[in-house]
C-alpha cells in the first residue's frame, strides 16, 4: 500500500510529458519520413530551406553571442552592486518573457524602420537597413531570449556570495583574475543552462522574426517562417523536416548538458 | 608589519558601523579585536583587508598609506569565517591560488604548497576537494592558502566560530603556536572573550563602532576602563556600590572590619565551582564564586549569615548603569536583581 501513492503519481507525470511534449514531438519525426528519406532529402536540397536555416542559425548565434556576454554583465550588476533604479532594471529584464514576441516585433519595427522610426531613418540614412534585413532579425531574436541567461545565474550568483572573490581578491587576483578563475566556474552550470535555453528559444522564434522580417522568402526567411509557409502550402514533409532539425537541435543541446553535468558529478563526488 | 588606523568612520547608509576608530598594531603581535555582535569588528578587519573602504580616516601597513590600495596589492592574507574554499578547485590548488597568479615557476608553487600542507596537518588531503573536508580542515586550507602569498599581515574573521568547542579549542592553541613560528603580524575578530584572553598578546575591544580599550589581556582584565569592558571579560557582580567579580570577593563566616553582612540565599554547585547568591538588605543579591575546597571550609548553608568583602588586589569599577555592556554576558546580575539565575547564565557567557 505504501507504495501506491508513489506509482499513481509517477504515472500521472509520465501520461502528462507524454501527452504533451514526447508524444506530438515524436510525430514532428515520424511525419518527416512518412513518405520515405526522398522527400526530406528533396526539403534540405532547396536553397531556399538551406538558406532559411543559415539564417536561423545567424540569429541564434548572434543571439546566444550578444545574452551571454550581456547576461553575465547583467547579472553581475544586478547582484553584486547596489545602485538607483536597481530594481526597475530587474524588472526590465523578465519583460521580454511577459510581452507577447508580436508586441516585441512590432516595438523594434517602430524604433528601427527604415521609414519612420526613431532610429531607423538615421540608420538607412547611412546605409544600414534594420528591418527586413537580418539585423532586425538579430534584434528581435537576441529581445526575446535575453533573460534566461541572466536568470539562469542570477539565482547561483546570490548563493555563491561574494567571499570566494573577495578571498581570491585578497590572494592577489585582480578583477579580471578573478571572474576567470572564480566567477565562472561558479556559475558555470547555470550559465550553460541559460545558454542552452537561449539558444532554443532563439532557434525557435517566431512571432517577432515575423513582424521584422517582413518574411521576404530566400532573404529575410528564417527556418520557423519557413515551416509555416511550407505547412501553407501543403508540403507536409517539408514541414516537418525542417520543424524536426529546429526540435534536433534543442534535443541534443539539452542532451550534451545532462551528459556534461553527469560527468563532472562523477568527478568531483 | 605595523598597521595603524587613524580616525576611521565608516557608515552604511544611515548607519554608523565605525565612529572614528583609531588602533595602533604592533609588528609581529598577535590581536584580537573583541567584541559584542554588530560591534563593527568585522567592518574594521575588512577595511584594513581592502575588501571595505573607509568613508574617512586613514589604514596604513607597514608605514605605508594603503587606504585607497585595492585589496590584492596590500600583502594582506584574510581568512573568511565560512572559510570561502574554492570549490572547483582541490586542498592543493587553493593553496596555490595565489602562487598561481603571481605566476611563480611550477616547481617552487609545489614544493611551497607542500610545506604549507605539512605546517598546517594536511599534508595528505592535497587531492581532495575541499567538499571532502572537515570543517577544522576547511578552515585549516583556508589558512594555509593565506599563508602562501607571505602576506605581511594576516586577518581572520572569527576564524573559529563555525566549529565545535573541542575543534576550536584545538585550532586555537595551534593558531598560537603557529603564530609563534611563523611571527606574521595577526590580527582575529572573535566575539569569545575566553578566546581572546587566551590567544592574543593585545586585545582591542569594539563595541558599537567604537574602540572601549586596547591592551594586553591582564592590563585588560586586572584594569578594566569600564563597566562594558569589565562585563564583558567575564562576570560581575556589585558589591557596596562597585562593580565586581564574583571571585574576588571572600566570604567569610565572621564579622571583620569593612565586610558587609548578608544572608546565603541559594548554593549552586557546578563541577569545582560553588555559586553562592547572597542577599544583603536593600541592594541587589551579590553574586560569589567559590572553590568547592573554600564552601567546605567556610561550612556555610542557606539561610546562614556570612560576611563578603574585596580580596586584596580586586578590579573594581564604580557601578554606572548607562555604561555596562548592553548585550554584555552579565547585565542582569548587575542591574537585573536577580542575581543567582543571571550568575549561573553569566559563568559561561558565551556557551
Ligand atoms: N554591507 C553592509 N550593509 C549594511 N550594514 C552593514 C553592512 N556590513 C555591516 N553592516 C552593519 O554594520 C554593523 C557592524 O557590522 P560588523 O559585521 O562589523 O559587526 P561584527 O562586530 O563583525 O559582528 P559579528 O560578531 O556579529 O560578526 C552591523 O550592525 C551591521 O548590520
Ligand atoms: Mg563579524
Amino acid at each position: 500500500m505504501a507504495r501506491r501513492g508513489p506509482v499513481v503519481l509517477r504515472a500521472v507525470v509520465i501520461a502528462y510529458l507524454v501527452l504533451l511534449v514526447a508524444w506530438p514531438v515524436s510525430l514532428v519525426f515520424t511525419g518527416a519520413f512518412a513518405n520515405g528519406l526522398a522527400p526530406v532529402l528533396d526539403t534540405f536540397r532547396d536553397p531556399l530551406v538551406l538558406n532559411a536555416l543559415r539564417l536561423t542559425a545567424i540569429a541564434a548565434g548572434w543571439a546566444v553571442v550578444l545574452n551571454t556576454v550581456f547576461g553575465v554583465g547583467v547579472a553581475l550588476l544586478l547582484v553584486r552592486r547596489t545602485f538607483p533604479g536597481r530594481r526597475l532594471l530587474a524588472a526590465l529584464v523578465d519583460l521580454p518573457l511577459a510581452v507577447s514576441p508580436v508586441v516585441v516585433g512590432l516595438a523594434i519595427a517602430l524604433v528601427y524602420g527604415a521609414r519612420s522610426g526613431w532610429l531607423g531613418v538615421p540608420l538607412a540614412n547611412v546605409g544600414l537597413d534594420i528591418i527586413y534585413s537580418t539585423p532586425g532579425i538579430v534584434l528581435a531574436t537576441t529581445f526575446i531570449a535575453l533573460p534566461l541567461v541572466i536568470r539562469e545565474i542570477i539565482p547561483v550568483l546570490e548563493e555563491v556570495g561574494t567571499e570566494q572573490e573577495q578571498a581570491a581578491r585578497s590572494l592577489g587576483a585582480g578583477p579580471w583574475t578573478t571572474f576567470r578563475r572564480i566567477t565562472l566556474p561558479a556559475i558555470r552550470w547555470g550559465l550553460v543552462y541559460g545558454v542552452v535555453l537561449c539558444l532554443a528559444r532563439a532557434v525557435g522564434e517566431f512571432g517577432a522574426v515575423k513582424v521584422v522580417s517582413g518574411n521576404l522568402i530566400g532573404r529575410t526567411q528564417t527556418a520557423t517562417l519557413t515551416v509555416e509557409e511550407l505547412y501553407m502550402n501543403f508540403d507536409r514533409e517539408g514541414a516537418f523536416a525542417v520543424a524536426a532539425t529546429l526540435a534536433s537541435v534543442s534535443i541534443i543541446a539539452i542532451a550534451i548538458v545532462g551528459l556534461l553535468r553527469a560527468r563532472t558529478e562523477r568527478r568531483t563526488s | 608589519m605595523s598597521i595603524e588606523i587613524r580616525d576611521v568612520t565608516k557608515t552604511f547608509g544611515s548607519f554608523t558601523a565605525l565612529d572614528d576608530v583609531s588602533v595602533a598594531i604592533r609588528p609581529g603581535s598577535l590581536t584580537a579585536l573583541l567584541g559584542p555582535s554588530g560591534g563593527g569588528k568585522s567592518t574594521l578587519l575588512r577595511i584594513i583587508a581592502g575588501l571595505e573602504t573607509a568613508d574617512s580616516g586613514v589604514v596604513t601597513i607597514d608605514g605605508a598609506d594603503a587606504t585607497r590600495l585595492p585589496p590584492q596589492k596590500r600583502g594582506v592574507g584574510f581568512v573568511f569565517q565560512h572559510y570561502a574554499a574554492f570549490p572547483h578547485m582541490s586542498v592543493a590548488r587553493n593553496v596555490a591560488f595565489g602562487l598561481e597568479i603571481r605566476k611563480r615557476p611550477r616547481e617552487e608553487v609545489r614544493a611551497r604548497v607542500d610545506e604549507l600542507l605539512r605546517l598546517v596537518h594536511l599534508e595528505q588531503f592535497g587531492d581532495r576537494m575541499p567538499s571532502q573536508l572537515s570543517g577544522g580542515q576547511r578552515q585549516r586550507m583556508a589558512l594555509a592558502r593565506a599563508l602562501a602569498v607571505e602576506p605581511s599581515v594576516l586577518l581572520l574573521d572569527e576564524p573559529f566560530g563555525a566549529l565545535d568547542a573541542k575543534v576550536r579549542k584545538e585550532l586555537r592553541d595551534w593558531l598560537r603556536r603557529l603564530h609563534d613560528e611563523v611571527h606574521v603580524t595577526t590580527v582575529f575578530v572573535t566575539h569569545d572573550q575566553e578566546e581572546a584572553l587566551e590567544v592574543a598578546d593585545e586585545i582591542v575591544v569594539i563595541s558599537q563602532g567604537r574602540v572601549e580599550q586596547t591592551g594586553s589581556p591582564d592590563a585588560l582584565y586586572d584594569r578594566p576602563a569600564n563597566p562594558f569592558v569589565m562585563s564583558f571579560l567575564g562576570p560581575v557582580t556589585q558589591l557596596g556600590g562597585r562593580l565586581v567579580r564574583p571571585h574576588d570577593i571572600e566570604v567569610l563566616g565572621i564579622e571583620v572590619r569593612d565586610a558587609v553582612a548578608g544572608v546565603v540565599a541559594d548554593i549552586q554547585r557546578v563541577g569545582n565551582e560553588a555559586r553562592v547568591r547572597v542577599g544583603v538588605g536593600g541592594a541587589p543579591p551579590v553574586a560569589v564564586v567559590l572553590t568547592r575546597a573554600e564552601l567546605r571550609a567556610l561550612g556555610a548553608r542557606v539561610g546562614d549569615t556570612v560576611w563578603l568583602r574585596l580580596a586584596a588586589g580586586a578590579a573594581t569599577l564604580p557601578v554606572d548603569d548607562a555604561a555596562v555592556a548592553p548585550s554584555g554576558p552579565t547585565l542582569p546580575a548587575v542591574a537585573g536583581g536577580e542575581g543567582g539565575r543571571a550568575l549561573a547564565g553569566a559563568s559561561s557567557p558565551r556557551g
